[in-house]
């Protein structure tokens, strides 16, 4: 896609979709474009701020069903990220995020909200029991090759329409309750994990950044990363041999 | 009251577990007197009884003893709270931090009116409370820390004569739920409580939110530099307008009416002002603003108690460390300053204090157990960048996510998960540990023991 030489990051709604220190994700994107000497910025876009169509990359957090109701009346009112997003930019939104990117979504209080529809998704309260603990997944191998590792903590149950391709299959926890966590289609991405995501996993960051920039990037090794996620990836055996369960990878 | 023969014997039974008790005591407790116990219902009487010798039993057995006891009592007799708190005057302390520094201070405080029991270990739900209330029966004042999550249940049981609410902010997100759902529980207990009156932070937006239910609040000013939580209205989810003067915040509303009450007590940067517009040099031991803010409204809440505020603020002066925190401890030429921050608002009071030294290398510690919660996201939303430049080294059993989030912070620092191969690993001289809850409460009793 065509833009300037600076890589404009979004950080849609932090006041109100920011739980989870999911603001880290936009501090990778900035890092990593650095790390390879290209400019990045991040533009926070609070609630009441008008929300630009001219960004590379729109990202949004976590946060409560109130949150949500307020952010799609946000984003409804002021539509640049979904202008921006039917021209190619990338978006990729987090729990709470993915869940009014949805065609709709239905609150612990039973009432259904009509989503900003850049995903086919719906998503309604799941099992009684909140899905919380490590996720572990392996991405669509259209995406990327390696594995997935992230902290869910949600009680959504989110089905996907024909238009919409799983982001990732399900070896450990929950995701989005039918075997998969999280959902794409075209550069709309959005996925159950916290941690942040993309702290954890430099190769969706990558992707992102890719799609942005338009051109393959170097390869970055960072011995830091791959120690936690080895780390992660032998605490989430370790559970499921407490619990007898094979890792389906 | 009616009390039977039984009760009696009981009550004589109970004094002398209670010495056992208090001679065993590991934390300090300042005003010991002789448990009485006499006027308890026969029932709670009993439960005591069998509960303390629980804790007897469950210490030489080599563990923790009091919670122990405050269970067996709880369960065979669920109303022991209300029962043992029945003829005190209590107030309770709550909120995300500083709840173990203030309860420590307004028990000092109330010390000068009349014996206190008081909760010192950080045993903050129910059986915590019962077991410390059940070895104190004669105390006429209790001053008890309050997990806020428990702080509903335990406010209708003991109908308390003042709740002191410090702060809410994130903690432990996987175990507890949201911070902003932690408000709203708060918020209707309170509303609940008849005579009880609130003493509150309104710089804090969901403490605000929550204290303004009450039937009466003392306001208090006690800034904080956190506010990650509260950009959004507690009631209206709109953003919160914050004004900032000289970097301070001096106001913040909310477009729906919700807006910052007027304080009747302040404190700035070690300066607290009272109701009558007196100031006073706070000169306390303990480091910081935090310390500075428990302090105050500590000194609100002892007011309100009837406790003259100056000899109430000397006995404050004279506390110089909480359950370990700020205290030093040498280990093999490295003299080691021990923090507590478990959060991002922690974080945010912890960072000031280490600029008081740049020279000193930094150790941070993360462990991410049950009790510290185990999304160690939370990592991301502490500005670890201002620490570039310094001598950082990352340790505990989740060094490895923080060693993540220091290399996108741009700190170099030194990976060594082992705490105290990490201390060793510093130059001889001073240096600061700063640690999440079990890392800290680990560290302390290990370096203390001299491991
Ligand atoms: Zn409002």
């Amino acid at each position: 896609m065509v833009h300037d030489s600076v890589v404009r990051i979004g950080l849609v709604l932090p006041d109100v979709l920011g739980t989870y220190g999911d603001s880290g994700n936009a501090t990778v994107l900035l890092k990593r474009l650095e790390w390879r000497g290209i400019r990045g910025e991040v533009v926070q876009l609070g609630v009441g701020d008008p929300v630009p169509n001219s960004l590379d990359i729109y990202l949004l957090g976590g946060g409560e069903d109130r949150a949500q109701t307020l952010a799609v009346s946000h984003l409804t009112e002021h539509p640049g990220m979904q202008q921006a997003a039917a021209n190619g930019a990338v978006v990729m939104a987090v729990c709470a995020g993915l869940q009014i990117l949805g065609e709709d979504f239905t609150g612990s209080d039973g009432v259904t909200h009509g989503g900003l529809g850049l995903l086919d998704v719906r998503t309604t309260p799941g099992s009684s029991t909140r899905a919380v603990g490590e996720l572990l997944t392996l991405p669509d191998k259209e995406l990327f090759a390696d594995p997935m590792t992230g902290f869910e903590n949600h009680q959504g149950h989110t089905q996907l329409g024909a238009s919409a391709r799983p982001l990732s299959r399900v070896v450990y926890g929950t995701g989005n309750g039918e075997g998969h966590d999280g959902a794409y289609q075209g550069h709309v991405l959005g996925t159950y994990m916290h941690g942040p995501v993309l702290a954890r996993n430099p190769a969706f960051a990558d992707l992102m950044l890719t799609w942005a920039v338009g051109s393959p990037l170097a390869p970055i090794d960072i011995p830091a990363i791959s120690q936690l996620r080895n780390e992660r990836r032998r605490a989430v055996q370790q559970m499921a041999n407490r619990r007898k369960r094979l890792l389906r990878f | 009251m009616v009390v039977g023969g039984f009760g009696n014997l009981m009550a004589e039974s109970v004094r002398v577990d209670d010495r056992w008790l208090m001679d065993r005591a590991s934390t300090g407790v300042d005003e010991v007197s002789t448990a009485q116990g006499g006027d308890l219902p026969a029932r709670t009487a009993a439960a005591v009884v069998a509960g303390n010798l629980a804790a007897k039993l469950s210490k030489v057995a080599g563990g923790g003893g009091g919670i122990i006891g405050g269970r067996v009592t709880l369960a065979l007799d669920p109303n022991a709270l209300g029962r043992l708190c029945r003829d005190r005057t209590v107030a309770l302390v709550t909120g995300t931090n500083g709840k173990t520094t203030t309860t420590m201070m307004l028990a000092r405080a109330m010390s000068v009116l009349q014996p206190v029991a008081t909760n010192h270990s950080g045993a903050n739900m129910p059986d915590g409370l019962v077991a410390a209330l059940s070895t104190d029966q004669a105390a006429p004042l209790a001053v008890l820390e309050i997990d806020e999550n428990y702080l509903p249940k335990i406010s209708d049981a003991v109908q308390p004569a003042v709740i002191v609410l410090l702060n809410l902010s994130r903690d432990q997100m996987d175990r507890v739920g949201e911070v902003r759902h932690t408000e709203r529980n708060l918020r209707t207990a309170i509303a609940r409580l008849r005579d009880t009156t609130v003493v509150a932070n309104c710089d804090d937006v969901l403490v605000t939110s929550a204290a303004t239910e009450a039937d009466s609040v003392i306001w208090v000013s006690a800034g904080g530099n956190w506010r990650g939580d509260s950009t959004s209205c507690p009631r209206c989810g709109m953003r919160v307008h914050v004004c900032v003067t000289d970097g301070t915040v001096t106001d913040w509303y909310c477009d729906c009416g919700f807006r910052r009450p007027t304080p009747t007590w302040a404190v700035r940067e070690g300066l607290m002002t009272t109701p009558s517009g007196e100031c006073f040099e706070l000169a306390l031991r303990l480091p910081g603003s935090a310390n500075e803010a428990d302090a105050t409204l500590a000194l609100a809440a002892a007011t309100h108690l009837s406790v003259p505020l100056k000899p109430a603020l000397d006995r404050i002066r004279t506390i110089t460390g909480v359950g370990g925190r700020y205290t030093t401890v040498s280990r093999n030429g490295r003299i080691v300053r021990i923090l507590l921050a478990k959060n991002p608002a922690g974080w945010a009071e912890t960072l000031p204090l280490l600029r008081e030294d740049t020279s000193r290398p930094i150790i941070i510690a993360v462990n991410g157990r049950e009790a510290d919660g185990r999304d160690l996201s939370w990592l991301w939303d502490i500005p670890f960048e201002q620490l570039a430049g310094r001598q950082v080294l990352a340790t505990g059993e989740r060094s490895a996510d923080l060693a993540v989030r220091l290399t996108y912070a741009g700190v170099q620092h030194t990976h060594v998960p082992d705490p105290y191969q990490a201390i060793d690993g510093v130059d001889p001289g001073s240096v600061e540990l700063v640690a999440n809850y079990t890392a800290f409460r680990d560290l302390k009793s290990g370096l203390s023991n001299g491991a």
